[in-house]
């Protein structure tokens, strides 16, 4: 029973730290989004935004890939270490 | 029906040391191994002027590493050895994690591989920035703007190391945990479509997984190829970046 618990509670957890996924999904997106503007008004500087955006978007997507670490600890790491602290 | 999402294996300890051998270790250093291969096998026999194919590559690879840093990190560190360090660590990075090309585990799906990396880089970063500002501007440098602020700061520090190897690691680890559970879903695809079939046919068709093909190749265009060109690039602009920063005197 206790053993069931925690693993509905670590699944939840997981699911829950994963909306952090939403914040850099529109980050990026509005990154994107203005960097294709700057290559419509001026084609000739392509390359330096393209390096410049894709080094922001990688920035911007540190926030998102902390929460896929705390999912993939609940879901794999988590459990096993409670349920040993069970007795 | 069974998903197996594992770390990487261990094949052996080392007895009395206790250091287990695993597979990150092993595909690291064939990785290392090739690479070394590939450097030998190119510098061999070289001319002054290029006249074999392999000499031409080995050319353009170093000048293009070399223009690389001299764009972002400026004259002085393009002269010295650092374009060497940038090309290794791009290569190093980006051949382990096209390993998930062949099915063998990249080892940049391990976090003990990106976390030594960046570890790596932040000893430099911060060598840098006491060599040019010295200890004292270092210092003074964290409790900057107000002395309230010094705790941030030093979080921030800390947090440069972890950022750097979370972000590769992430990337790689995420395409690994999707393609397990792409191939498992597929699997199950396969059983409910082919599964009601009578006799000798259902079962043939059950054991060959025909809805596995093609279909995770179009995931792994993305996650194995692109992902992991795009981290070792990310991984490399954003060393030069943090180096090139410290190396700024204000």
């Amino acid at each position: 029973m206790e053993q069931a618990i925690i693993y509905a509670a670590c699944a939840i957890g997981a699911g829950i730290s994963m909306i952090a996924g939403v914040g850099p999904g529109i980050g990026e997106g509005y990154a994107v989004g203005k960097a294709c503007e700057a290559i419509g008004r001026q084609p000739e500087a392509k390359k330096d935004v393209t390096s410049t955006m894709l080094l922001g978007c990688a920035i911007a997507e540190s926030t998102g890939i902390y929460g896929l670490v705390i999912a993939l600890l609940l879901i794999f790491v988590a459990p096993g270490m409670f349920i040993g602290n069970l007795g | 029906m069974k998903v197996e999402i594992t770390g990487a294996k261990i094949f052996f300890t080392i007895p009395y040391l206790n250091i287990p051998i695993t597979e990150t270790l092993v595909n690291a250093w064939i990785v290392m191994a090739l690479l070394v291969a590939a450097c030998i096998w190119m510098t061999k026999g070289m001319k002054v002027r290029a006249n074999t194919k392999k000499q031409h590559l080995a050319e353009f690879l170093v000048n293009t590493v070399n223009k690389w840093v001299l764009d972002n990190m400026g004259e002085r560190y393009a002269k010295s050895s650092f374009p060497p360090f940038i090309a290794a660590l791009f290569a190093f990075s980006a051949c382990s994690s096209l390993l998930g090309l062949f099915g063998l585990y990249p080892p940049t799906a391990a976090l003990s591989t990106t976390l030594g990396w960046s570890i790596m880089v932040y000893v430099m970063i911060t060598y840098t920035n006491i060599r040019t500002n010295k200890l004292s501007g270092y210092l003074k440098g964290l409790t900057e703007p107000v002395a309230l602020l010094t705790p941030l700061n030093i979080i921030s520090e800390v947090s440069t190391p972890v950022s750097m190897a979370f972000r590769h690691f992430g990337n790689i680890a995420s395409g690994q945990v999707v393609s397990a559970l792409l191939y498992g879903a597929l699997l199950m695809l396969n059983n409910a479509l082919f599964g009601w079939l009578p006799g000798a046919l259902g079962q043939i068709l059950t054991t060959i997984p025909i809805a596995q093909i093609g279909i995770p190749a179009i995931l792994s265009i993305y996650f194995d190829l692109f992902s992991s060109i795009m981290q070792a690039f990310i991984f490399c602009m954003l060393t030069m970046n943090y180096i090139s920063a410290a190396g700024q005197t204000d």
